[in-house]
């Protein structure tokens, strides 16, 4: 596959998923389905050589996940690490496992910025999603204590067919949370949300509403609170962005050390990943052969090739391609301009009455 | 959205809250803004306002040093910081 020549940019951003671990179940996960065990996990140690060479690189911004971060006993330490670096440290979080005491220590080692999930304006509802009893009082209590320490809040709105219908008092709770920014993430389908599409896909008309809801809202809460969304996916005409294009502004470090250009991008199987205990970031960066087979456009197929919006949306995701027509050099049937993209039209309107796959380590 | 950005009044006192960060970065070759979820490039104009917003100088004060510090007429650079400013307020990236 071409794309070796390709130039080099310096990432932005690095995704630490620093475990697998997670109370809770949520059908829209997008870890693989096949999680890194507790025994396989990098330790404090590796983590923090993983972020000195992550500064070195030019990386500004460590986004602390997982699974669940809260589930490392060991947290603290590592964004400790992370800020030592003068990383920019943003901690995403369910706010099951983070007690207040614990947040307290990681606004004391620096601690820029928290993002908290909910999964539904109504309690009954968000515990059901979530596939935890009090998950919902949890993250109240926590984004709390975020608000208290005067640490910049998001919520993470994760949106699909069960609560698309409340996206306004989603962003009501949002805004009574103290968050300054409100995350209108429409569920994307890959690794547990693959599995559960059916379940989760909005209709066309429940889409629309919320596009209109959105803008709506942006006008009356205008210096409030910053409302960030974009059009799903599958109801969309042109693909995202994807990672801001391959290998290009940011990668994601496994909980067992796997260096990956995108979270999902073990769904292709012709790619080869290195490992931090292998290998140097700058080197898995550079030289791995995953971040080099998608880099550039040489790698592209027409339409993408001559496309004019190449550079723009760089011919949208690979595993989404994949995912949907077994070619990741294809273009992303999301774009109207692939030849895969009725396939896609035709999935967009498959509503299951099913029940969820709740995700399990 | 109106196309001039409304007043800031003379005795605020901005300054970046915590979680909005103005670093210079030798990989990425100059000054950037990091923010929640944003990276900003920032030029060398916007890091000589933003350094000044300390939370202590008042908005007019920061006016009038700029506009010695960099000769310009004061009309112009109070139009322009207002621009600035009113942008990183409204994401709530600055606090006046």
């Amino acid at each position: 596959m071409a794309g070796g020549d390709a130039k080099l940019h310096s990432p932005l951003g690095l995704l630490a998923e620093l475990t697998h671990r997670c109370p809770l179940g949520c059908p829209y996960c997008s870890n693989p389905l096949a999680l890194d065990p507790r025994s396989e996990e990098l330790d404090t140690e590796t983590w923090a050589r993983v972020f000195k060479e992550a500064a070195g690189l030019g990386v500004l911004q460590v986004h602390l996940s997982g699974g669940e971060p809260g589930a490392r006993r060991d947290l603290v330490e590592i964004a400790a690490a992370a800020h030592a670096c003068g990383l920019y440290t943003n901690l995403i979080t369910s706010a099951v496992g983070i007690t207040a005491a614990t947040l307290h220590k990681l606004a004391e080692y620096g601690l820029d910025h928290v993002q908290i999930s909910i999964q539904d304006s109504e309690e009954k509802s968000a515990d059901h999603i979530a596939g935890y009893q009090g998950a919902f009082a949890r993250k109240r209590a926590l984004a709390a204590v975020v608000v208290d320490l005067k640490i910049p809040l998001t919520v993470n709105a994760v949106m699909h067919r069960a609560n698309i219908d409340r996206l306004e008092a989603m962003v009501a709770l949002a805004l009574a949370l103290g968050a300054s920014r409100v995350e209108i993430a429409h569920a994307q389908y890959y690794g547990g949300a693959l599995k559960n599409r059916s379940a989760l896909m909005p209709t066309e008309a429940q889409v629309r509403r919320a596009a209109a809801t959105v803008q709506e809202l942006r006008r009356k809460h205008h210096g409030e609170i910053v409302i960030d969304a974009v059009v799903p996916d599958y109801h969309a005409r042109l693909p995202k962005p994807c990672v801001g294009g391959w290998g290009r502004r940011s990668l994601n470090v496994t909980p067992s050390g796997k260096v990956l250009p995108c979270h999902a991008a073990e769904s292709i199987p012709s790619l080869q990943f290195w490992s931090v205990r292998e290998h140097a970031l700058a080197d898995i960066w550079a030289h791995a052969p995953a971040f080099k087979a998608f880099r550039g456009t040489d790698w592209m197929k027409e339409p993408c090739l001559s496309c004019a919006r190449r550079d723009l949306d760089f011919g949208g995701c690979r595993c989404q391609a994949f995912a949907l027509t077994g070619d990741a050099r294809a273009t992303d049937p999301v774009c109207h301009l692939a030849p895969g993209h009725d396939l896609v039209q035709k999935l967009a309107a498959v509503q299951g009455d099913v029940p969820y796959a709740y995700r399990r380590l | 959205m109106s196309e001039v950005a409304s007043a800031i009044a003379p005795d605020a006192r901005p300054r970046l809250p915590r979680g909005v960060r103005l670093v210079h970065n030798e990989a990425q070759g100059g000054w950037v803004l990091l923010a929640p979820e944003r990276v900003f490039k920032a030029d060398l104009v916007s890091v000589a306002v933003l350094k000044r917003c300390t939370g202590e100088a008042t908005f007019a004060a920061i006016i009038d040093d700029l506009a010695a510090a960099f000769k310009a007429p004061r009309e112009r650079i109070l139009a322009d910081v207002t621009t600035l400013l009113r942008g990183l307020a409204d994401k709530r990236f600055l606090e006046l």
